[in-house]
């Protein structure tokens, strides 16, 4: 009897005897309601066993037939003149069905000592074992040897449920070259089979990873099908009734020219830096490298411990994407857009002057900051500036533009954010700005962050990527197209080839034509003026180039914004060098940003890698430059004639290296 | 010190050995069920004697925590109930701590045993739901279901999220059961079952993709020939194949080529019914009913309004695993992990339903008097 209820006593007192005779009721409605379930029950049991019985007792006799799920073929990639770069070449596999295993330890304990496993298969192994269905069979070893399988043919009496079976796996044919583009598959995990469709990743034992692998995995992936089998009382196939076959992926045509890819990965020579090029008449990715690379293939069917360890202690971070994920501070390249945007906004015009004295300092103030040359460059206009990369004149713009609008200008030219190219990991970099400044620091915006950001240092950080992006849109007449890599799409070998369409992503940022050709004249002039820093990089190139070089400081403000996995490149040299250009200047049709980690000059170091970008370029247009260094490549001497722009075609016989 | 507490442990242990407080109906139809799931065992499992031996001593292993919970009185279980209850929540959502970003995680890792913590609610929350109700004057009011209504559905919730519904769905019932037998007025049964009728759809939206996709199977076995309708037509093939007398112990032919999914854990009463047909299934229900009928008396003979809610609700907890996995194994209802009690394969099940059956021993031996 509850206390708490004597308040209110008519009501409250627990009544024993009603309690126990309303529960009596509900018990026998209880069990009424039970045995009417049950009766529910016997009603299917014998509609099954009694009205159906002979269709089923039929079926049963019949039923030594299984379905298998097959596998689809991963779809393939080829570069923009189909030229392949991720092949399925057939192996063969151990696999297991756990149900057909009459003692799971024991077949373990044994079947190394005939095929040799090492400690990751079996991890892998018990791993997926935990997740699966007894009679799904799991993978065991990939990729076996003739030897392997030689040895386990004798003795496969000896393992029920364990058995050889023929996949196919992928190849990438040119290894650590396109590693950070294509990126590679490799082995699903534990953590994969909760993300995955379950019907659509039936059977499958690998699963994109990283680059366009990952980003395209939905395409590349394809539909499983699955085969009726004629199974013995042992559970092992006698005969295939019925096949309802899978559906392949669907392949992928790069924009990447695979031969621009080589010789921009050449030009480095092993060097820490990254390269990226673009059209800039519709965003398509020509190349784009990240030096040093890693060979995708050896994570493919799992990557050996030690071959991983190698990879990751490697100081020159070789699985680190610089391209994508590398930010640095741009310095002098992002000049000519600052400019620009000194043009578009109204406070100068291509003709006003600075005079350039040596030394900067804010008015009324003793917040000052040298040019790079002693003395001062004397009275520029815009393209001398640029020509010249005078400090002043960028100083002095940037106060009248304010942080905001120089951020605002910046933007939109992709600084700040992710390109969104088709690729996971994409680092956002720093554009500077109040609102950035506010979300990471207590103190408030200062007029000579203001003054420094216009010449590209301060807070800012950006990556190859974005660099060559804002270039490409800028050559390309300040019409912004996001970058991409995959250019077309194909159901199968012999099937059509579908572009994708990538719609420009809004109207041009310059607003009128003598803005642009301002700006355009400065950097050409940085390459064909008297005193251009790229006066030496245009030795023989049939067409004019437009570019300008950067030299960023190893000091500044920005030490938060570091990525640490850059820090011991970029601790063993002082300067880090940039350069952007992009040809032909009266009608550009390739964009290039080049970053060299541990470059002295931008110009001298980080040059000659555009120039060979270029270089390489025009051979794939049909011409071809006199040699503009020693460097010559024999492989670029016989190109093919070109194909119609933009439409990838078969690849030509051997054109596989 | 100590020495008091090792003579009360001695007598404790000699009492059970000597007098145990049993209820021998009862007893007898768990025996004759642990026998029947034993031979359909050794069938199933392809005359595995270790499959059987290690499914006897876990049966033996639940009898002895039987017989220990039968010697607790039910006023001491209900003072250790609230604390039973809140350790076992605070369980699952250490499970939900540690699987957070993992998916599927149920099991409690330690280290000599992995456990899964909502194995306990099953016990637990009817227990709570009594124990809620028992000094509350009833039939219950729209608050005080209110509250229950909380208690069953905060373990539920978690258990659901793990995702687990099978588990859920036993746990919920035992404590609505408890609340069904509290005597909760059939016009507000009404209203909430129409309630749940109506959040359905809403039900259907927080699912997860695989277990809405186990209810279109269910609909259409032949959409998903490799996974889930694979076993639906398999399990429905043997069941219909045996016919209305079977074909006899060990002559089952739908599980020895492995057509039979699972056939020794949660399909294994497919292999029965392929084995002994409609009449065994009709006695085995028998079997089941007199078991859950037996309980609910016992709960009638309960002395206090606790025992009486508990049994019952256990016994009738006892009757869903018996649908829901019956059902599944005809094809009537989605495919969810439940097992056939104490005839499947697997060891939590049977330890966790023996102990629950202690608390009815104990409840039996605590009845009313009788003048």
């Amino acid at each position: 009897m509850s206390k708490r209820r004597t308040h209110r006593p008519r009501r409250a007192i627990k009544d024993p005897r009603g309690e126990s005779a309303l529960f009596r009721g509900r018990a026998v409605a209880g069990f009424a309601l039970i045995l009417l379930g049950m009766l529910a029950l016997v009603g299917r049991y014998a509609f099954l066993q009694v009205l159906h019985h002979d269709e089923f007792a039929t079926r049963a006799d019949a039923n030594r037939i299984k379905p298998r799920a097959l596998q689809p073929a991963r779809g393939l990639i080829y570069d923009r003149n189909g030229v392949l770069l991720a092949d399925n070449v057939p192996a063969f596999r151990l696999e297991v069905v756990p149900e057909q295993v009459p003692d799971m330890k024991a077949m373990l304990a044994r079947i190394g000592a005939v095929v040799p496993l090492s400690d990751d298969d079996i991890d892998a192994f018990r791993k997926q074992l935990a997740q699966s269905r007894r009679f799904d069979s799991i993978p065991l070893k990939m990729h076996l040897s003739e030897d392997d399988i030689a040895r386990f043919s004798i003795n496969r009496w000896r393992f029920p449920g364990v058995d050889v079976v023929p996949y196919l796996t992928r190849r990438y044919t040119f290894g650590a070259r396109f590693a950070h583009v294509i990126g590679y598959v490799n082995r699903i995990d534990d953590n994969d089979l909760k993300r995955l469709d379950p019907a659509r990743y039936k059977g499958a034992t690998h699963v994109g990873r990283s680059g366009i692998e990952r980003s395209y995995e939905d395409m590349l992936h394809g539909k499983p099908g699955y085969e009726l089998v004629e199974v013995n009382a042992d559970g092992r196939t006698q005969r295939v009734l019925e096949t309802h076959p899978p559906t392949p992926g669907r392949n992928l045509y790069l924009s990447i020219d695979a031969r621009i890819q080589k010789a921009a990965e050449d030009a480095f020579a092993g060097r820490p830096g990254a390269a990226v090029a673009i059209d800039p008449r519709n965003g398509q990715v020509l190349a784009m490298v990240s030096v040093p690379s890693f060979d995708p293939n050896l994570f493919v069917n799992g990557i050996s411990t030690a071959d991983y360890r190698a990879l990751t202690t490697d100081p020159t971070k070789p699985l680190y994407n610089r391209a994508l994920r590398g930010v640095y501070p741009p310095g002098s390249t992002v000049k000519p857009l600052i400019g620009l945007a000194g043009l578009e906004s109204g406070l100068r015009t291509p003709e006003d002057t600075v005079v350039s004295t040596g030394q900067f300092c804010i008015p009324g103030t003793t917040f000052c900051r040298r040019d790079d040359q002693r003395g001062g460059a004397g009275r520029v206009d815009l393209a001398e500036a640029i020509e010249q990369s005078v400090n002043t004149y960028f100083y002095k713009l940037a106060l009248d533009l304010g942080i905001d609008r120089l951020s605002h200008y910046m933007s939109q030219f992709g600084f700040g954010h992710a390109t969104g190219i088709d690729l996971v990991g994409e680092s956002d970099g720093v554009l500077p700005s109040r609102e950035w400044k506010a979300a990471h620091s207590k103190m408030p915006w200062f007029p000579g962050e203001t003054m420094i950001a216009g010449i590209g240092q301060g807070y800012w950080a950006v990556t190859p990527l974005q660099l060559a992006h804002a270039i490409a849109t800028f050559a390309g007449g300040g019409v912004p197209y996001r970058p991409r890599l995959v250019m077309a799409t194909q159901d199968g070998v012999d099937a059509k080839v579908v572009p994708l369409p990538n719609p420009p992503e809004g109207p041009s940022l310059v607003s009128s034509k003598a803005n642009w050709e301002a700006v355009d004249k400065g950097m050409e002039m940085v390459m064909y003026g008297d005193k251009g820093t790229g006066r030496a990089l245009t030795v023989g190139f049939p067409y004019r180039i437009a570019g300008k070089s950067g030299t960023a400081e190893r000091y500044s403000r920005t030490s938060n914004s570091y990525d640490d996995r850059s820090n011991l490149a970029y601790l063993a040299s002082r300067n880090r060098a940039w350069f952007e250009m992009y040809a032909p200047a009266d009608d550009p049709q390739i964009a290039v940003a080049v970053v060299l980690e541990a470059g002295a000059w931008g110009a001298s170091s980080a040059g000659p890698i555009a120039r060979h970008i270029l270089d390489a370029w025009l051979a794939t247009k049909g011409s071809k430059a006199p040699p503009f260094t020693p460097y010559t490549d024999p492989s670029l001497g016989d190109v093919p004639p070109l194909p119609p722009e933009d439409v990838p075609v078969a690849p030509p016989d051997g054109d596989t290296p | 010190m100590i020495g008091p507490y090792l003579m009360r442990m001695r007598r404790f242990v000699r009492r059970l050995m000597t007098r145990p407080r049993i209820d021998l109906p009862l007893a007898l139809g768990l025996f004759l069920l642990a026998c029947v799931g034993l031979m359909t065992l050794y069938s199933a499992g392809d005359r595995s004697l270790s499959l059987v031996g290690g499914q006897a001593a876990r049966f033996v292993m639940g009898g002895v925590l039987l017989l220990v919970v039968s010697r607790i009185p039910p006023s001491t279980l209900r003072t250790w109930t609230p604390w039973l209850y809140a350790g076992s929540t605070a369980l699952l959502l250490v499970v939900a701590a540690l699987g957070e970003g993992r998916g599927a995680y149920r099991w409690l890792d330690l280290g000599v045993m992995r456990f899964q913590p909502s194995e306990l609610l099953k016990l637990t929350m009817p227990m709570m739901v009594a124990w809620y109700l028992h000094p509350r004057q009833l039939p219950p009011s729209w608050k005080d279901i209110a509250m229950v209504g909380l208690l069953i559905a905060i373990p539920a919730g978690l258990i659901a999220e793990q995702p687990d519904l099978g588990t859920a769905l036993l746990v919920a019932g035992a404590g609505a059961f408890a609340l069904f037998l509290s005597g909760m007025a059939w016009w507000r049964i009404g209203m909430l079952l129409a309630g749940a009728a109506a959040m359905v759809p809403v039900g259907w939206h927080f699912m997860h993709q695989y277990q809405r996709d186990r209810v279109m199977t269910l609909l259409n076995p032949e959409s998903d020939p490799l996974g889930n309708g694979w076993h639906i037509i398999q399990s429905q093939i043997a069941v219909g194949s045996g016919g209305v007398f079977g074909k006899g112990w060990l002559h089952s032919t739908q599980s020895r080529l492995d057509f039979l999914p699972e056939h020794t854990t949660d399909f294994i009463f497919a292999v029965f019914s392929e084995e002994f047909g409609l009449v065994g299934v009709i006695g085995i229900l028998v079997l089941y009913a007199f078991i859950i009928g037996r309980c609910l008396w016992i709960a009638m003979e309960a002395r206090d309004t606790y025992s009486r809610l508990l049994a019952g609700a256990i016994g009738m907890s006892f009757f869903v695993y018996v649908l829901v996995n019956g059902g599944m194994v005809a094809g009537m209802l989605p495919v969810v992990g439940v097992p056939m009690p104490l005839v499947s394969y697997g060891g939590t099940s049977a330890v966790s339903l023996l102990t629950g059956f202690g608390v009815l021993m104990s409840i039996h031996a605590n009845r009313k008097m009788h003048q």
